[in-house]
């Protein structure tokens, strides 16, 4: 079966024929190009396809894009506003949160979904917070520091 | 200096990582490409009855099949032990190893040809340990290799009976270590171009290096290498399971060609632990003499390795085992015999560290144990055997600057060592262990005679300098330092800067991305690219000030006469200058290794052989739970000698990030086969550290200044892992007072060992 999902990504509203079966991630990367959304692994286990779907962090390769009518989708690729990075973004780049880049815009977006809730968040809080999303570079300690400088950003 | 080295700077290529713009392989526009899939062996040993494909070839949206008999030419990344075919001819060797592959117009089609793929294999008695591959009547894997030894080293240096009649005690452990795999966060993937009209074939690929995946390319498609270009994306880690050329790359191409067209090879999580290439299951028997002093007198090292089904890179990895014994301590008498055994299971090969970390970690933890019994303290015993560079090792090393005395000394400070250790609370334990690395192979796997690096450099009429390199920049930042070399030495800032890396038709040859090699001699060759571009930059200035080229001077961009306040010019109006004379400006920069650098003269003797050395020591602090044995790491202290800091942030990065990939392997990580299937092959069941169980990790960079490295530098990415899983162990002795032998501390063995170890107490006890 297929059917016409409406669901805002990034701003803009998207309407697509999905199958029933299609992933969020297929329909974001293959029909849509917004290929920031990585798959590393066979399914739920990496958080490399971390979107934000109204607000809340989402695995895109187990959601169904068919679910997702109605919805406001946020990927990497709308996290910069007017040609400027975000805090996190920025964060990110100036204190090396990202080596290979893979996993960053995962770890980016469920970062953001942390700093929107709790704009002070202390080390413990973004563990647990990112605890999803795996890393092979950093050993996660340039991620926790970009966070942090994120969030005091934010702050200020 | 110009000030552009040094710096804490970000990654050039960091903000296309950060916004989402960074194309990854599996990125790249495929919508006009077939998907190819791959059929993989169910059975771990056996021979090849009938592959039926018709079924599949019939299968309407079925484009190609190929099997074994579209390629008979085997591939490898070691010219003498090429064994390996893309897809497997008469036998298979492991579960997961290719049989046949499918090119359809969509993966719907591409799985169901698999499905229809008839394979008939008559199963053979399967080897899943060295020990059953070495027994005597076992069936052999390769009809060539008897004993199912892939390769078997004995060295000896110095006379290693009377070094143990030297010491005051002599101790022997056998230490088991796991199987681990990279697991780098981007799976497998390709995308073959055959342009039939031209026979010309493009392929992308997830690659360290490369120029072998050109060569292997050229060899299994019997093509010209000028029909062939490759080109490597952004690539989404590595740690060696991309340094040889992967079956699938060479199956994309073969389906590409036949099909006559687009093929995207996108591997699954499961493949990409399949197509394997970790570091192999190691036993290392290891006996060390010292004196009462903790002066090391004798050693003797036996690794048996299982290797898996193929070569790969095998004979390497055994050698390393051996080479890196020296290196780091005064060790005057050598005993080193390796075993490379072939098993039924995915072929291991190059990981991070390559060869030398399973023994780093037995030496490691050997050596504390002795100086326990000794009554030293773990840094004295390392202090009583320090080298003093420069020197020779024993088997033919070249050893130019040595920071470990400051990296311990650092440490040790750091940690509070002297007030902490042996004083915590209960179940709370210090270790510390050293480790090296090498700054680059001193002979290329691949010898043809060329230099070691090029780096190619333009100037032109917009003033703005392009670096072309074809080293490979997997995440580790190796491109950054090549144009952070290029701006220091031409006093340019990096916005003038732009890099152009890894197309085989516009970037120069290089050999990859693998034993640390790119900052010592990518980085070194950038150098020598600028001091030309410069000399020419100088002349131009001179003739238009009318001086002589030595009057000129530089300050940042501007060019003026020596003494002179006037007559300044601008990089941009020297830049018009100098291609007045010649227009567009090509220079290039080269490095090749000093022949003292290229090791012994042994059989192996270049094997470990290197320009400089990394050293690192690390104290590690755990807790572990008393109920289940649960390890924490509280916190890692660690310093690493990489020479100079070109950029002490990615430093600091590559130091963090191989202290923990240490911590996994110490930890947690291993691969488990059932019957050779391997059950691990996903991100649950093959279990790294998460970002919860991931502790602060508190750098020390310790600038040592070789006199070969670029500015001084060496590397900075793999020294520091061999020397977690040591000092991992050796902190658990210190909160249980029990010694360990295995890799990983996973809590259930560690509470099997703690009963075996409390029980063994209590005999001993009841006994006295």
């Amino acid at each position: 079966m297929k059917r016409i999902v409406s669901l805002e990504i990034n701003g803009r509203v998207v309407e697509e024929v999905v199958a029933d079966n299609m992933l969020l991630v297929d329909l974001l990367r293959d029909r849509l190009g917004l290929t920031g959304a990585k798959k590393g692994c066979d399914g739920g286990e990496c958080g490399a396809c971390t979107v934000l779907v109204d607000g809340r962090p989402r695995l895109s390769c187990i959601t169904l894009a068919a679910s997702c009518e109605g919805t406001r989708v946020e990927t990497i690729e709308g996290q910069a506003k007017g040609g400027h990075l975000s805090a996190l973004q920025r964060a990110f780049h100036e204190n090396l949160g990202a080596q290979c880049g893979f996993c960053t815009p995962g770890m980016i977006l469920a970062a953001e979904s942390l700093l929107r809730d709790n704009p002070t968040p202390d080390e413990d809080q973004i563990r647990v917070a990112l605890g999803g999303n795996l890393c092979r570079c950093t050993g996660y300690v340039k991620i926790i520091e970009s966070v942090l400088v994120a969030a005091a950003e934010v702050r200020a | 200096m110009s000030g552009a080295i040094g710096q804490r700077v970000p990654l050039i290529d960091g903000i296309e990582k950060v916004t989402g713009r960074a194309q990854y392989t599996a990125d790249l526009d495929s919508r006009d490409a077939l998907v190819g899939r791959i059929l993989r062996s169910s059975v771990s040993h056996g021979r090849i009855v009938k592959i039926d494909t018709s079924k599949a070839q019939a299968l309407p949206g079925v484009v190609a099949v190929v099997t074994g008999e579209d390629c008979a030419l085997t591939y490898g990344v070691i010219p003498i032990a090429m064994n390996e075919y893309p897809m497997s001819r008469e036998k298979v060797r492991y579960r997961g190893e290719p049989i046949a592959a499918v090119a359809a117009l969509d993966a719907e089609t591409a799985a169901r040809a698999l499905d229809l793929i008839e394979v008939t294999i008559t199963a053979l008695p399967a080897c899943y340990t060295p020990a059953q591959s070495r027994a005597p009547g076992a069936v052999l894997l390769h009809d060539d290799k008897p004993g199912n030894l892939e390769r078997e080293v004995h060295h000896v240096f110095g006379d290693v009976a009377a070094g143990f009649a030297e010491a005051d005690l002599v101790r022997e452990e056998t230490f088991d270590c796991a199987e681990i795999n990279h697991a780098q966060m981007e799976p497998h993937a390709a995308i073959a171009d055959y342009d039939a009209a031209r026979d010309r074939l493009t392929l992308h690929s997830v690659s360290q290096v490369p120029f072998y995946v050109h060569l292997m390319l050229a060899r299994c498609l019997e093509m010209d290498t000028a029909q062939i270009r490759v080109v490597k994306p952004f690539v989404g880690g590595g740690f060696g399971a991309r340094t040889e050329t992967l079956n699938f790359e060479i199956i994309a191409a073969l389906l590409a060609r036949k099909a006559g067209g687009k093929v995207m090879m996108r591997l699954t999580r499961e493949e990409t632990f399949l197509t394997h290439r970790g570091r192999p299951a190691t036993q290392v028997k290891l006996k060390i003499g010292l004196t009462g002093t903790g002066k090391i007198t004798a050693v003797e090292c036996e690794a048996v390795m299982a290797g898996g089904g193929y070569a790969g890179y095998g004979l390497v990895t055994i050698l390393y085992a051996g080479a890196l014994l020296h290196g780091i301590y005064e060790v005057p008498n050598v005993k080193y015999d390796g075993y490379r055994v072939y098993t039924n299971a995915p072929p291991c090969g190059a990981m991070r560290g390559h060869g030398t970390v399973d023994v780093r970690h037995a030496f490691e933890c050997l050596l504390d144990r002795m100086a326990r019994e000794l009554g030293l303290d773990p840094f004295a015993v390392r202090r009583a055997n320090l080298l003093s560079a420069p020197m020779f090792t024993a088997n033919g090393l070249m050893v130019n600057s040595y920071g470990l005395g400051t990296c311990m000394d650092r440490v040790e400070t750091a940690s509070g060592w002297p007030d902490r250790k042996g004083k915590l609370a209960p179940g709370r334990g210090l270790g510390m262990a050293c480790s090296h690395y090498v700054s680059g192979a001193a002979k290329p796997v691949h010898w043809t005679g060329e230099p070691h690096a090029v780096v190619s450099m333009k100037l032109d009429f917009d003033g703005s300098v392009t670096v072309l390199t074809g080293a490979s920049d997997i995440g580790q930042g190796s491109t950054t330092i090549v144009a952070l070399a290029a701006s220091e030495i031409l006093g340019i800032g990096l916005n003038r800067i732009r890099t152009v890396t890894n197309d085989s038709v516009i970037t120069p040859k290089d050999n990859g991305s693998y034993s640390s090699r790119v900052t010592f001699m990518v980085g070194n060759a950038a150098i020598e690219a600028a001091k030309a571009m410069r000399a020419k930059l100088v002349a131009a200035a001179a003739k238009k000030l009318e001086v002589s080229p030595d009057d000129i001077e530089c300050e940042g961009e501007t060019f003026f006469v020596r003494g002179s306040s006037q007559s300044e010019l601008s990089f941009q109006d020297v830049a018009i200058a100098a291609l007045a004379e010649e227009g567009t400006i090509n220079v290039k920069g080269t490095f090749s290794t000093p022949v003292e650098a290229q090791g012994g003269k042994h059989r192996g003797g270049a094997v470990g052989s290197t320009m400089g050395f990394s050293y690192g020591a690390q104290v590690v602090e755990v807790s572990v739970d008393p109920d289940t044995c649960q390890i924490t790491v509280e916190k890692v202290w660690a310093a690493l000698d990489c020479g100079f800091a070109i950029n002490p942030l990615a430093v600091e990065g590559q130091i963090e990030g191989s202290v923990w990939m240490g911590m996994g392997q110490g930890l947690c990580e291993e691969t488990h086969y059932i019957d050779g299937l391997p059950a691990h092959a996903n991100l649950t069941d093959y279990r790294f550290p998460t970002i919860a169980e991931s502790p602060p990790i508190e750098v020390h960079i310790v600038e040592s200044i070789d006199p070969l490295g670029p500015f001084g530098a060496k590397e900075a990415g793999e020294g520091a892992l061999s020397g977690f899983p040591p000092a991992l162990v050796n902190a658990v002795a210190d909160a249980l007072g029990m010694d360990v032998n295995f890799l990983p501390v996973t809590p259930d063995r560690v509470q099997e060992a703690l009963i075996k170890f409390r029980r063994a107490n209590r005999r001993k006890e009841a006994a006295e």
